[in-house]
């Protein structure tokens, strides 16, 4: 590279060195062969469930409102059908294998996400977040009203099918929620790059450039909330039948869509390794403050003050992210790499 | 022509003898909004492979009037023709596949994008595959990234944007990113590319590099260009015709050398003089 008739190599980006894949497919290794070997049965069952489902929850909500701009808060809504419709496909279509009812739940939340999209076509920001709170009551309000959807069980709290196959204890379940979240991401992380990745983003940064420039807006609009559906809907699945193995509409409600909504907002908007970083602090969050709370108070420190200290603590997070690093925990990872990396002499 | 810069000169060839096809006619198009008119009754006309640009004083219409033809304001009379077809108002989500294309005042990048994916979504128009395919990346979806790729590279390439190509747009200086909207607007190969103020807030050096740009993408394709520009040096040299806006009226439209002499396009610029300012006057 010495001569100038050399042509010189593309301009690298701030990463560029490390193929972009190489991190990725390192932590889905160590997922599958390296946290068997010292898992717990708790680590399981309280920790990673929960984990794996909020987070590809967070990786749809983020399709649609990191990448495409239109906020949600009816995430918990579209988890509520895709749990219900899979409990419902399993019990009512005889010899249907779990894989077909969950693919069926994604596609039946995702027609309900398009439904309740359609607001998105006249309205923007705000309003169009207090819109898609309808669907969080009204499908709130649905499932507990019709007994069809829970079989007509008395309590309206039912108990999921098992997974069956190899998918049987802690060890079984994790290795289920992990291949579907590998999978739906992979899906994820892909479609940002395409067009239809780009015309999300063009959406969301200049609506009318992008509709001069070509996007088709209105079915960009919807294809988003389709696919972002597809995935909670996924999620909710996954949430009900490998974490809480039960279905009632309760678990479902506004308070997780924030949930959600807050993975994504500390995790990074419009990133997909936020979406997993935000959800791994939600997660252990509470943990760590009951340790915490309990080590330096003593018996103070019950259930009902670890509620509360947890809500105050990611309300100032959030309120803490949004000043200091609206891009979120991704670009606070990114920052301190290049720290890292200017310090280090090689480079 | 001494604008045109030599690093585009591969780009250049004889410009194309065939002027007689119409590509835009505006006939007693009028705009208001509440109140005030922006723009009055005006007619144009625009011709295959012709650069035409509009100048007037600020809040003249100008900016209004290709707002109209892009389809972002719908006119209250009149009527736009684009090639045969006539339209009361243009939709905007159809101006990308009649082959308009065009540029903002205040710029509008997607700050979220990279320069190269910027002008890739200049040719989202003409992507006919499923996000499905898309995502598998087979078929027609592979040969239609492929092809929106090499598009968009050899627009960047030919606009001198290859160094910052996998930039966000919004970290970009201003006079980059005015670039790099021309190129999105250049990507989808249009037959009429609107320019409004290409030129604003550049150095004399990147206005004479962008006027390159102009010619040149005209010459390539013979593509019709409509320009806003206040710079008069740059309009008398780049422009086939003029028309001129003043109170959103048409006030004048004809060459450059009639334009310069129209005493109303004076009255318009310099503004009227009165009998009592004597003195002002002998100062112009």
């Amino acid at each position: 590279m010495t001569t100038a008739s050399i042509p010189l190599p593309r301009p690298v980006s701030a990463i560029g060195r490390v193929p972009t894949w190489l991190l990725p497919l390192a932590v889905i290794v160590f997922a599958y062969a390296g946290i068997p070997l010292f898992a717990s049965d708790y680590l399981y069952d309280a920790i990673l469930a929960p984990f794996l489902a909020l987070s590809l929850a967070a990786v749809g909500l983020n399709i649609l409102t990191g990448y495409a701009g239109q906020v949600s808060l009816g995430s918990a809504a579209f988890m509520a059908v895709g749990a219900y419709a899979a409990y419902n496909f399993n019990l009512r279509v005889e010899g249907l294998p779990l894989l077909a009812s969950i693919v069926f739940a994604g596609l039946i939340a995702s027609a309900v996400g398009v439904v309740f999209g359609l607001p998105s076509l006249r309205l923007k920001g705000f309003y169009l977040a207090v819109s898609t709170l309808a669907a969080q009551f009204f499908v709130q309000w649905t499932l507990t009203k019709f007994s069809w959807f829970s079989n007509y069980n008395p309590s309206g709290v039912i108990d999921a099918p098992a997974l069956g196959y190899v998918f049987e204890g802690p060890h079984g379940r994790y290795l289920f929620s992990l291949s579907v979240v590998v999978a739906l991401t992979v899906f994820a992380a892909r479609l940002v790059k395409t067009q239809t990745g780009r015309n999300f983003i063009a959406v969301r940064d200049n609506e009318t450039a992008a509709k001069i420039s070509g996007v088709p807006v209105l079915h960009t609009k919807l294809l988003a909330f389709a696919i972002s559906s597809f995935i909670i809907g996924v999620a909710g699945v996954l949430w009900a039948f490998a974490y809480l193995r039960t279905v009632e509409p309760h678990g479902f409600n506004l308070d997780r869509s924030f949930q959600i909504l807050f993975i994504i907002i500390i995790g990074g908007l419009a990133t997909i390794r936020g979406a997993f970083l935000g959800a791994a602090l939600i997660v252990v969050l509470p943990l760590v403050l009951s340790r915490a709370g309990t080590f330096l108070f003593g018996s103070y420190f019950d259930s009902g003050v670890l509620d509360m200290s947890q809500r105050i603590l990611v309300g100032a997070l959030i309120i803490v992210f949004l000043i200091a690093e609206p891009d979120g925990l991704a670009a606070l990872g990114n920052r301190i790499a290049r720290r890292l990396r200017l310090r280090s002499p090689t480079n | 022509m001494g604008l045109v810069s030599t690093n585009v000169a591969e780009w250049g060839g004889a410009k194309s003898a065939a002027r007689s096809r119409q590509i835009l006619t505006l006939r007693g198009v009028t705009l208001s909004f509440g109140g005030v008119t922006a723009i009055s009754d005006i007619d144009l006309d625009v011709a295959e492979g012709e650069i035409r640009a509009i100048i007037g004083p600020n809040g003249a219409g100008k900016s209004s009037l290709i707002n109209v033809i892009s389809g972002v304001y719908r006119p209250d009379r009149g009527t736009i023709a684009i090639g045969d077809t006539v339209f009361a108002d243009v939709p905007g989500s159809r101006v990308a596949r009649l082959g308009i294309a065009r540029t903002y005042q205040n710029i509008a990048l997607f700050k979220g994008l990279t320069v190269l994916e910027n002008v890739e979504t200049g040719r989202a128009a003409t992507v006919s595959s499923t996000f499905i395919e898309q995502v598998i990346g087979i078929g027609r979806a592979r040969r239609e990234e492929a092809d929106t790729r090499a598009r968009s590279e050899a627009v960047i390439d030919a606009l001198h944007l290859t160094s910052v190509r996998d930039r966000l747009v919004g970290t970009l200086p201003y006079g980059v990113q005015k670039r790099v909207e021309l190129a999105r607007a250049l990507v989808s190969e249009p037959r009429l590319l609107l320019l409004d103020e290409p030129m604003a807030g550049m150095t004399a050096g990147e206005k004479q590099e962008m006027a390159g740009f102009v010619l040149a993408a005209r010459d390539r394709s013979n593509a019709s260009i409509v320009l806003i520009e206040h710079d008069i040096g740059v309009v008398m040299g780049l422009s086939d015709r003029i028309a001129v806006l003043d109170y959103g009226r048409k006030i004048a439209d004809g060459t450059p050398d009639a334009v310069r002499a129209d005493q109303r396009v004076i009255d318009a610029y310099l503004g009227v003089a009165h009998d009592d300012d004597i003195i002002e006057e002998s100062h112009v």
